[in-house]
């Protein structure tokens, strides 16, 4: 009886051990890659490359300005249009839990969080491509719909937890429904409503997907949202599985840029959403 | 003279800093039922889970002294061994969902590898559910999930998953204060029975009860056995003037 | 109002009185026009209000159903000229108008499928561990934290790196098994999409294993079970379902996952041997083809693989989520 009792306690400890192990094993990957990508990558830094435009292979002092320019327009645009119409979204199903409406808006969401981003990418080629051509804003419009479902979950979780009571006040005091709903309630949720922002942006900055039959790519410094426009990721992508030296250098320059920038805004998110004390 | 079955002598329980239990010395005899009451927070559940070793399960709780079962130091053992001698029954009842009536009642020996025939275990059901007065309500469902049963069904029913380990002393951690009054009594007409072969110690917070089912009676407060006696003596003429409060609801 | 008193100073005074009196109705009146208009305005704010969020939460459900009626009506030329067999017609030649898309079946199935076996135990050990064994501490917020930011890492990075560091350790890996070393292929994507999935059956595994009831586990204690007991006999099997839908959406997140699949895959469009040939999967054909494609069918059988890439992932995942609801509920 004792022999027995005591393989099950070694089996159990084990058992411990293994969890560990495999757990911990997790973090390997990620910190071989941070590693990896920002000693090849850093060196490959300097003014000559935040400042400059690629450059065709073989000639030096290439960079990739355009590239970061065109990303952060193409966010900031995907950001404006997908910004208000989630939030907005996001009340209309907080406050309107039960109507049939909602059920099919609150379905349609679940939907569109797990359609992949290739596939997006499809549609917006479909519809914007096809009859005008690349463009920088058909990106911007492939990214607003991927940030979509983010806002408008983390907007209707957030403010379907403040309490009815918070709203029978305002309309106590006269106050109709939009000002209840703008004046009251969603400065009260406005933290988990950023966070969800933010996580949102966090989400899109690195992808890549969509972009490949919108935006494109372009050579050159632009800031003409109805032509293509190279960004970040897509530059990545598109250096990356080049045979030549100096465009896989500029691949990894970039790669580090891309990587700590994403990184450090899901650290930030993190960090606010905590400070906050959101419950996403 | 009655056998003491389990003895603490100068037994802590901690969690982290916090000292909930003083410095508890009793001796409980076999095939007694000892009441152990008190009001909210006087470290009576402490104490009874740190007999069969429930207490340290929780982060941060220590405990020091020792706890002797019959002539063993609790404290000294490893918590499987203990758990095999002192069953416990909970507060909530908390039959597993996922098996059978049948397999929750020997789920203690599924649990540590036990492997029996089965014309076994069918007794060690058969017996374990009739001591709880169960048998003949179940006797026939005993392959359905215990989910349609009543709550004090629920409760007999872990109360025979604890008996079918035929353990020497049982715990019960204010076993009835879940339950509707009818449930109540069938419980603690079990308790009568159930001393006969076992020796039970009761958390109550629930002083009629005490008096009902107990011969002895411990009575805890902020974390110190302040008295411990026969029943019938405490509730009549107790020595301690807490005691003497607590019972005529001075504070409860 | 006629008062009889002092007709005369009334009569003198009664017009100043009377201007009085009006214009103090005016007044009034004027205050309360402004009310009633502000109250208008109001009502008629809120009306708006209310229907500028009926009309957003309508262009949800307009979206979704834009987004798939534009994907069948494209794919409508493929079905046309290629029929459903298309998808499983084993070669996939352009050139010459030979569409069969088995090929990128066979490589989204192997590679997802791969990759989940890979990562179930990592993504359980982790849940297993932030769920049971370390629920609080600085360790498991490490812990919690950055596996949560493996998926924040954008995919082209995997890809990459993928690209620099796995395939030639895949190609080492291949000569000493002794199959052709290419480095390239099915089974290189699968690693890199293991790592990439982890943290989504992970993160689900962790809030499902929390919520197993203390009374449960306690139970089980008290019958001298061991820890690992404990987790096998109680734990997981109350946690089943809920784990299920943790291993679909990573599933879901592994079938539409093309960038880093597309760099470390091979892109061939033959049918894939084994685990170590080259292929390509349903997004990555897209990814590379779709942009080059010019001729009507050949543009729409890429779309169409799209159609069957977009149905897949939603009812996967809304399974998923079903199957999480239903555990929520009980």
């Amino acid at each position: 009886m004792g022999n027995k009792v005591k393989y099950r306690i070694g089996k159990s400890a084990g058992f411990q051990v293994l969890t560990v192990v495999l757990a911990f094993a997790c973090v390997i990957p990620l910190i071989a890659i941070l590693i990896y990508i920002i000693r090849a990558g850093i060196t490959k830094i300097n003014w000559n490359f935040i400042t400059n435009v690629e450059k065709p292979v073989g000639e030096i002092g290439g960079g990739i300005a355009h590239a970061l320019l065109g990303s952060v327009l193409v966010i900031f645009f995907a950001s404006v249009m997908a910004i208000p119409v989630g939030i907005l979204c996001g009340i209309f199903l907080s406050e309107n839990k039960k109507s049939r409406l909602a059920y099919w808006s609150r379905l349609s969401v679940d939907i569109l969080q797990g359609v992949p981003s290739i596939v997006i990418g499809i549609v917006a080629y479909i519809w914007l491509v096809k009859p005008f051509g690349y463009s920088a804003i058909s990106g911007s419009i492939a990214l607003a719909i991927m940030m979509l479902p983010i806002i408008i979950r983390s907007t209707e979780e957030t403010l379907k937890m403040l309490p009815d009571t918070l709203r029978e006040a305002g309309f106590a005091l006269g106050m109709p429904f939009h000002r209840v709903v703008l004046k009251i309630i969603v400065p009260c949720g406005i933290s988990g409503i950023l966070s969800g922002v933010m996580l949102s942006v966090a989400r899109i900055a690195g992808e890549t997907a969509p972009l490949l039959f919108t935006a494109f790519g372009y050579q050159f410094l632009s800031a003409n949202m109805a032509k293509p426009m190279e960004t970040l990721p897509h530059l990545i992508f598109k250096y990356a599985i080049t045979p030549y030296k100096d465009w896989q250098d500029l691949a990894w320059g970039a790669s580090c840029v891309l990587l700590v920038w994403v990184l450090l805004l899901n650290i930030l998110t993190k960090l606010i959403t905590r400070k906050w004390k959101v419950q996403l | 003279m009655e056998s003491t079955i389990v003895k603490a002598i100068n037994y802590n329980a901690y969690f982290g800093d916090n000292h909930v239990v003083k410095d508890v010395n009793i001796e409980i005899p076999k095939n007694n039922v000892i009441a152990v009451m008190g009001p909210s927070g006087c470290g009576k559940t402490t104490f009874l889970r740190g007999i069969n070793r429930m207490h340290e399960l929780i982060p941060g709780a220590t405990a020091k002294g020792q706890i002797m079962l019959n002539n063993e130091d609790v404290m000294e053992m490893h918590p499987i061994f203990v758990r095999l001698k002192i069953g416990m029954v909970f507060q909530r009842p908390n039959p597993f969902p996922n098996l059978s009536i049948y397999d929750n009642v020997i789920a203690g020996y599924k649990l540590n590898g036990i492997k029996l025939p089965k014309a076994e275990k069918d007794k060690i059901v058969e017996h374990s559910l009739t001591r709880v007065a169960l048998w003949k309500e179940v006797k026939d469902s005993l392959t359905k999930k215990g989910s349609f049963l009543s709550g004090g069904q629920q409760q007999r029913l872990c109360i025979a998953r604890a008996v079918a380990m035929e353990p020497e002393v049982l715990l019960f951690d204010e076993p009835t204060s879940a339950l509707d009054p009818i449930s109540t009594s069938t419980v603690e007409e079990l308790f009568h029975e159930l001393k006969k072969n076992y020796t039970l110690i009761i958390v109550t917070h629930n002083m009629q009860q005490a008096a009902r089912v107990s011969d002895k009676t411990a009575f805890f407060y902020v974390g110190e056995l302040v008295e411990y006696d026969d029943t019938k003596k405490m509730f009549t003429n107790p020595s301690d003037i807490r005691t003497q409060n607590y019972i005529t609801g001075r504070f409860s | 109002m006629d008062t009889p008193v002092n007709n005369d100073l009334i009569t003198r005074s009664g017009i100043t009185l009377e201007r009085v009196i009006s214009s103090e109705k005016i007044r009034d009146a004027v205050k309360g026009i402004k009310r009633i208009k502000r109250s208008h305005r109001q009502i008629k704010a809120e009306s708006i209000f209310r229907r500028t969020l009926t009309i957003v939460g309508l262009s949800m459900v307009v979206l979704v159903f834009g987004i798939m009626l534009t994907l069948i009506v494209q794919s409508f030329p493929s079905l046309k000229a290629l029929g459903v067999g298309y998808l499983w017609g084993q070669t996939w030649d352009p050139v010459r108008d030979i569409y069969g898309a088995l090929p990128f079946l066979m490589g989204t199935l192997l590679t997802s499928f791969t990759a989940l076996i890979i990562s179930i135990p990592f993504s359980f050990a982790v849940a297993i561990f932030l769920g049971e064994y370390y629920p609080k501490g600085w360790l498991a917020n490490f812990l919690k934290n950055t596996v949560e930011l493996i998926a924040a890492v954008p995919s082209v990075i995997y890809g990459f790196w993928g690209l620099a560091v796995l395939v030639p350790i895949v190609r080492s890996l291949e000569v000493s098994i002794g199959v052709p070393s290419i480095g390239y292929g099915i089974f290189t994507s699968s690693l890199i999409l293991a790592v990439m999935v982890i943290p989504y059956a992970a993160s689900l595994g962790r809030s499902m294993i929390q919520m197993v009831p203390s009374n449960l586990k306690e139970a089980a204690y008290s019958l001298g079970a061991t820890r690992w007991e404990v987790i096998r006999s109680v734990i997981l099997p109350y946690t089943r379902s809920g784990l299920f839908a943790g291993i679909l959406l990573s599933l879901g997140r592994a079938l539409g996952e093309t960038m880093a699949v597309t760099m470390v895959i091979g892109n061939t469009p033959l049918m894939p041997k084994n685990l170590f040939s080259t292929g390509n999967t349903m997004a990555s054909v897209i990814a590379n083809e779709l942009g080059e494609a010019d001729k009507a069918v050949y543009n729409s059988a890429l779309i169409e693989l799209g159609l069957v890439l977009f149905l897949v992932t939603v009812v996967i995942n809304m399974i998923g989520k079903k199957v999480i609801g239903r555990f929520t509920n009980e």
